[in-house]
């Protein structure tokens, strides 16, 4: 389906990533937000606070993280598209809930604007430390999608794809994005309603009584139904059968667990998303995402003017990670060079890909800032040699 | 000239980030170029130091930060002594010349043009503009952004109903700025 016009903003805009980001989720039908004010976020819930009671949906200032990330989730059964906003050390506290969300099934939208952590960190400055956080921040097994945006525009871009992905899958997705593209103001083209394409939830056809909660098909995504619609049914954090009741065995466990698990690792090749350049050739491949790939991009670039055959791969769906673009690389280059504003998180992930097949150079910096080009350009270098 | 890195600062409660947002806006919006423009402001809301990164170009553009600025646009005699030295050599100085004493903190070579913009928006009858009368000598010194994109850039950017005060801000500083070029 297509955009419903009242939330979308359409014309060209000299907007910062945080506005577009709020922008996004309007376009995309979002209509609850729960959240409690940090920097770098506070501008995303600040506008959408401003604009929602103009288009119709509901904006709460929660007492805390806490409280935010489980508001959403009242939220999403009530039949609502809903998202969350926070920094590192309000997805901290978030966690306990990311799990219920998992587990539950629960479609949603967690922005994440990163800072310099650990703990308080740097309020008002960069940091891409949070990529491991919501891979593995709730306990037990599960999987979530994660975006990151690299400009203002795709703060809109993917902010759509990123709700269109909760519903396809009902998985929280995390959209991570970094202190310098959430106030980094940059031009931002929102197009007509009628070009922006919508997923809408799965809703059940299921009569009342017939109607199991977890009950999927092929996809391995179980159908949705709201509240007031005349089901009767359970949703809970225990482990459970397909209605939703507790099933505390461990043959329930395996079902739900690898169900939850597989609904995303047996469809990873759908969520590829790694925007390719110069990939031919290439001896050395530069891989980043979010602010860092545009640093590496004018490195890149600088390199090759000095003769090098790099390549740039740019993460813009981070999780699930795209595995097997890596493997096969790895068989045909001599490096990966990883830059990323934290002390070497995603670089684990490409040491696994490439099991050993060729060097991985992490480039980490605790963050408060970007990396310097030179200092790109000089791993690029020594690994091309 | 490929890349334009522009430092504008002064005090909160100036138009600072105005004054660079308007300069991206016309730039990214109504001038056919790339602009990113990066704000940085203190705890407090007025009176405090305040300054914007903007940064035009004809390619897009990777690292959004301003190191040494080509061009200072500077409003408070603080931001002249914090971003002085950073400018680059033979760099352009555009400064409110009843706020800012230029000294021998200035880089060698530095190209400088004062602009009392302060009393040219109180002349016009409200001293808030003088951002945009900043705007307006920016664009007429620098020939970087012709007057019509900035011209829409004002117009997009302020409030309802004082459309025609801005303008004739913003046309004072850009003929200050053309005189004498």
């Amino acid at each position: 389906m297509k955009a419903d016009p009242k939330g979308v903003l359409t014309g060209v805009h000299f907007m910062d990533g945080d506005h577009a980001a709020c922008e996004g989720a309007l376009a995309a039908g979002c209509r609850f937000v729960a959240g409690y004010p940090i920097t770098p976020s506070t501008e995303v819930v600040e506008r959408f606070a401003q604009r929602i009671p103009l288009i119709g949906g509901v904006f709460i200032q929660m007492e805390d993280e806490v409280a935010s990330s489980i508001a959403i989730q009242g939220a999403v059964w009530a039949g609502k598209k809903a998202m969350t906003v926070t920094s590192g050390p309000g997805l901290s506290l978030m966690m306990e809930h990311v799990g219920l969300a998992a587990l539950t099934e629960a479609p949603l939208v967690i922005v994440d604007v990163q800072r310099g952590g650990p703990s308080t960190g740097l309020p008002t400055l960069p940091g891409q430390a949070d990529m491991m956080q919501v891979k593995w921040g709730s306990h037990g097994d599960y999987e979530i999608i994660a975006l990151s945006p690299n400009s203002p525009q795709e703060c809109f871009d993917l902010m759509i794809r990123a709700f269109n992905l909760s519903e396809t899958y009902r998985v929280p997705v995390f959209f991570m994005m970094d202190e310098v593209v959430g106030h980094m103001t940059e031009r931002v083209a929102i197009p007509e309603p009628s070009e922006i394409e919508i997923v809408e939830r799965r809703w059940s056809s299921k009569k009342p009584g017939e109607y199991k909660a977890y009950a999927t098909g092929a996809d391995m995504v179980p159908d949705m139904v709201k509240a007031g619609d005349g089901h009767r049914i359970h949703i809970t954090g225990l482990t459970h059968d397909e209605r939703g009741y507790p099933a505390l065995t461990p043959a329930a466990q395996k079902k739900l667990v690898e169900r939850l698990v597989n609904k995303i690792r047996l469809r990873r090749h759908e969520l590829v998303d790694v925007r390719k350049d110069g990939v031919d050739g290439a001896e050395v491949v530069v891989a980043s995402f979010g602010i860092t790939s545009r640093v590496a991009q004018a490195a890149v670039e600088e390199a090759r003017r000095k003769g090098g055959k790099v390549a740039h791969l740019r993460l813009v769906i981070a999780w699930p990670f795209p595995d097997k673009l890596f493997q096969e690389l790895s068989r045909r280059v001599k490096a990966f060079i990883v830059p990323e504003l934290n002390m070497g998180q995603m670089a684990l992930e490409v040491e696994r890909a490439v099991a050993g097949r060729c060097a991985v150079v992490p480039i980490p910096h605790a963050g408060g800032t970007v990396h310097e080009p030179a200092a790109i350009l000089e791993k690029i270098m020594e690994s091309s040699r | 000239m490929p890349k334009t890195e522009i430092r504008v600062g002064g005090l909160g409660g100036q138009g600072v980030i105005l004054c660079g947002s308007i300069i991206g806006k016309a730039a990214a919006i109504h001038g056919g170029k790339h602009a990113t423009m990066i704000q940085a402001f203190g705890p407090e809301a007025r009176g405090s130091a305040c300054s914007a990164q903007v940064m035009v170009s004809e390619e897009p553009i990777g690292y959004p930060y301003v190191k040494n600025p080509d061009v200072l646009v500077l409003m408070s005699p603080d931001a002249y002594k914090l971003f002085a030295p950073s400018l680059k050599p033979g760099g352009l100085v555009l400064y409110e010349s009843d706020l800012v004493h230029l000294d021998k903190s200035l880089p060698a070579g530095a190209r400088t043009k004062g602009i009392p913009a302060t009393r040219f928006a109180e002349d016009l009858g409200r001293r808030l503009v003088l951002n945009i009368v900043m705007v307006g000598f920016f664009a007429g010194t620098t020939g970087l952004l012709s007057y019509e994109a900035v011209e829409k850039a004002v117009l997009d950017s302020v409030p309802k109903g004082t459309e025609d005060l801005n303008l004739r801000a913003l046309k004072k500083g850009y003929e200050y700025g053309r005189s004498g070029r």
